[in-house]
């Protein structure tokens, strides 16, 4: 397969969150600013072409029974090391992240890779998509984060961009996320039918 | 803590779904019916509860008492898959409608991460083991209670004249934020 095409399919045409709705958890969840979007995005990208690596390295030894149970072993492996290194070099992201960093390891993103692509294909191929997707998912989160930020706190990574006088606070908290999501998948929608 | 603390704040203040998006892959999925919504329910409850015993005992007698609490993640995920194929076979020699019934739900559950998130929430917000079990139990409420209105809903909104780019996931996200804005509500409860 081409390994541009590969490394490009995450971003729309195959995006984890807007077209194959894989993921919503954190999507929704973590989302209230777009730094935490991007560390979400970047802590699952990590995984994710680890595990990619890591599945695709051992497949010929794994029974084909208990495949889902070894991926998801090594993919908590992957998720743990994440978690103690973001505790050590990150703590406050750490901590507005929370719960979510942990249950990376049921993100279905992560396990669908594992099992759709990492276990049919070369250790290359494999990154690239674990990377392609990785990143198409960071780009999802923090457009997502990026919008709710602007509308809910008047500010973009922090920087303030308007008045605290005329923000819309709904958008940061939880009924923001869904309804910023449905508007962004029903515009998505119409730009790949064009 | 009060246990009517933790059940109302369970239930209807922090509500697994609507106000700290968990398990919001079944809460889209499996949404269409009210009948699909309540078995889908059911098999959460039951999964939940006693997810939570399990892992609590393990937090508690295994992993703290050798030091290994880093493990956390590994083992609960673990414990938790291997439950939902202990469920599975258990159901389909004891109760085979039931198992018809909540039988493709279950696969599901192991990925769902409502179930990891109240076995972790538990152990973070040190409960005891009946608290645990009660937050459970609780959150499970909380998640079919979400799940059933929002099915109600939509099997509504399959008879309206949504516009045409909204028709969908779109249209049942803004729904679901509507739902959670009414959830809302409740925030001063408790």
């Amino acid at each position: 397969m081409n390994q541009w095409k590969n490394f490009t399919k995450g971003f729309i045409k195959e995006n984890p969150v807007f077209v194959l709705l894989l993921g919503m958890c954190p999507t929704l969840g973590v989302t209230s600013s777009a730094i935490n979007g991007l560390g979400m995005g970047l802590a699952t990208t990590f995984v994710l072409v680890m595990s990619n690596i890591v599945v695709s390295l051992v497949k010929k030894g794994i029974p084909d029974k208990v495949r889902i149970p070894a991926f998801i072993v090594i993919i908590a492996a992957f998720v743990t090391v994440v978690q103690l290194l973001m505790q050590a070099y990150v703590p406050a992201l750490f901590k507005s992240l929370g719960l979510f960093i942990p249950l990376i390891v049921v993100n279905c993103i992560v396990l669908g890779r594992a099992e759709a692509f990492a276990s049919k294909n070369k250790v290359g191929s494999s990154a690239i998509d674990g990377l392609g997707i990785g990143l198409g998912f960071t780009f999802a989160l923090v457009l997502l984060g990026s919008i709710r930020e602007i509308l809910g706190s008047g500010k973009l990574f922090n920087i303030t961009l308007y008045s605290e006088n005329y923000v819309t606070l709904l958008f940061v908290l939880a009924p923001g996320a869904f309804i910023v999501l449905g508007y962004l998948i029903a515009i998505i929608n119409r730009i790949k039918k064009n | 803590m009060s246990y009517f603390v933790i059940v109302l704040g369970a239930i209807l203040v922090n509500n697994i779904v609507l106000m700290q998006f968990l398990g919001i892959c079944p809460f889209l999925g499996v949404s269409k019916r009210i009948s699909t919504a309540v078995g889908m329910a059911g098999a959460v409850a039951f999964v939940m509860t006693l997810a939570t015993i399990v892992t609590y005992l393990i937090q508690y007698y295994i992993l703290e008492k050798f030091g290994l609490a880093f493990l956390q993640t590994i083992a609960f995920i673990l414990v938790i898959a291997s439950l939902v194929q202990l469920v599975e076979i258990i159901l389909k020699k004891v109760s085979p409608p039931l198992y018809q019934a909540l039988g493709i739900f279950l696969p599901l559950i192991t990925t769902n991460c409502a179930i990891l998130g109240v076995a972790i929430l538990t152990v973070q917000k040190e409960f005891n083991l009946l608290e645990g079990v009660v937050y459970a139990i609780s959150n499970a409420i909380g998640f079919g209670l979400a799940l059933t209105i929002f099915a109600g809903i939509r099997e509504h909104l399959d008879l309206q004249d949504v516009p045409k780019g909204l028709k969908g996931t779109p249209i049942a996200l803004i729904t679901a934020g509507i739902l959670a804005m009414a959830f809302m509500g409740f925030s001063g409860l408790v």
